[in-house]
């Protein structure tokens, strides 16, 4: 039975992934594509250790498994945000003449 | 196809192969950067897959993590002297001249005759021979650790591994010579979420690397995969500027550099004697003496990496040079 939820929240998390990869190459500019990817992926990742975690043997690898959740969470919630940072600094130095363009 | 994972390891040596073509051909910079930030972790991937952790791991963060941070500060100095190729021209200059033929093509016959080096080695190599397995497990006893590859790497080719520790000292020594008079490139200003982050994050990472290299003993890890998660701190520190490197700190790390080569030498050295050849650690006291030359060659891997990554020696410069150069930074280097 927890093999099956298992099975279940790793396939729902792939899809995430696939839907935030699919969003980083649909969508038009940077930050519609780091929308996509930080909240997919995060998203994807949760589910993901979830279902490794309903298959852990023991508490101290669940334990481990949260770890690297978290800190690939906030690994990644950082960069996205030091991306976007990045890409609206560039933006203001190219000028308003060619605004959007990324 | 009996194996389940037979599909997966296909597609994961297309995929590596694929990126290596990838990496070489794109024409950005930045973008082959980025593209070998991943071919390294499909790599380290493929070592796991190989089952040897040890090696992924190595890969993963000496290969991956600290290679791909020191070819992203490197592009940002290019393009700091340099400029892009874009801002070169409204400039009024003219872009750098192209990579001479003679050149490519030596490059090329250079890698084409390792390639084919590698391949002569792995064709010659016996199919299914016995290997080091049974020595390495018959002299586990002696060695005075549990974990086979750290008894390999540390006590039966420790000379490999201490010419390994002199390479990053030497690398070390020809940066701050060659930057010595390189001007810094302004260090782009990553803002309070990051330093956040990096507060959040060095304690874990302290205890990480600390804990990578004393696992080193019985399991994968050891001196260099620690080493150069530590590093990390040191990277971590620098981009956030909570630590900003000195002139009055080179005779410390100066220290920090050779203290791993100086120690790893001087153990070879001092077992020596009695009937004992260099390297040869009297049984009692190998554990010992293997965690110590892990523990100061951690060290030195660790700082003399932060190092490379800072680049230039920290020499002092003409009064109100340095804080005004850094702050004006604008971010070029996600180009």
């Amino acid at each position: 039975m927890a093999d099956i939820l298992a099975a279940g929240l790793m396939a729902l998390g792939a899809v995430f992934f696939i839907a935030g990869s699919v969003g980083l190459l649909r969508f038009p500019d940077v930050y519609c594509r780091l929308h996509a990817l930080t909240k997919a992926d995060g998203l994807g990742l949760a589910l993901i250790a979830l279902g490794v975690a309903l298959r852990a043997d023991s508490f101290g690898e669940v334990f481990r498994i949260l770890l690297i959740w978290f800190f690939v969470a906030v690994a990644s919630a950082t960069g996205g945000h030091l991306i976007a940072a990045h890409a609206r600094r560039s933006d203001r130095e190219a000028g308003e003449g060619e605004a959007g363009n990324v | 196809m009996s194996d389940p994972l037979a599909i997966f390891d296909l597609l994961l040596a297309v995929a590596i192969v694929a990126l290596a073509l990838a990496t070489l051909s794109v024409r950005d910079l930045f973008a082959a950067i980025v593209l070998f930030v991943v071919f390294g972790l499909l790599s380290a991937l493929a070592w796991v897959r190989l089952s040897a952790p040890d090696v992924a791991l190595a890969e993963a963060a000496i290969g991956t993590g600290v290679t791909g941070a020191l070819l992203l500060k490197t592009l940002h100095h290019l393009r700091h002297v340099t400029g892009t190729p874009e801002r070169a021209a409204m400039r009024g200059m003219t872009p750098g001249a192209p990579v001479p033929m003679p050149v490519i093509w030596a490059n090329a016959a250079f890698c084409g005759l390792i390639a084919l080096g590698l391949a002569v080695a792995f064709l010659g190599a016996p199919a299914a021979g016995p290997g080091f397995d049974a020595l390495v497990a018959e002299a586990m006893p002696r060695s005075g650790v549990e974990h086979p590859v750290t008894a390999v790497l540390l006590n039966f080719r420790a000379y490999d591994t201490l010419m390994e520790v002199v390479v990053l000292l030497a690398a070390v020594i020809a940066v701050w010579q060659i930057e010595r008079g390189l001007s810094e490139a302004p260090a782009p200003v990553l803002g309070e979420v990051f330093e956040g982050f990096a507060r959040l994050t060095l304690p874990a990472i302290v205890v990480l690397g600390t804990y990578l290299l004393w696992k080193g003993a019985e399991a994968p890890g050891g001196a260099f995969q620690g080493g150069a998660v530590l590093a990390a701190v040191g990277l971590l520190l620098l981009l956030a500027r909570l630590y900003v490197p000195q002139p009055s700190h080179r005779p410390l790390a100066r220290w920090a550099f050779v203290l791993g080569t100086g120690a790893f030498a001087a153990v070879a050295l001092l077992v020596t004697g009695g009937g004992r050849v260099a390297f040869e650690y009297p049984a009692e006291h190998a554990k010992t003496l293997i965690l110590l030359i892990e523990g100061v060659v951690t060290i030195s891997i660790a700082v003399t990496l932060a190092a490379l990554f800072h680049g230039r020696e920290p020499v002092a410069m003409a009064p109100g040079e340095a804080p005004a150069a850094s702050r004006s930074g604008e971010a070029r280097d996600a180009g």
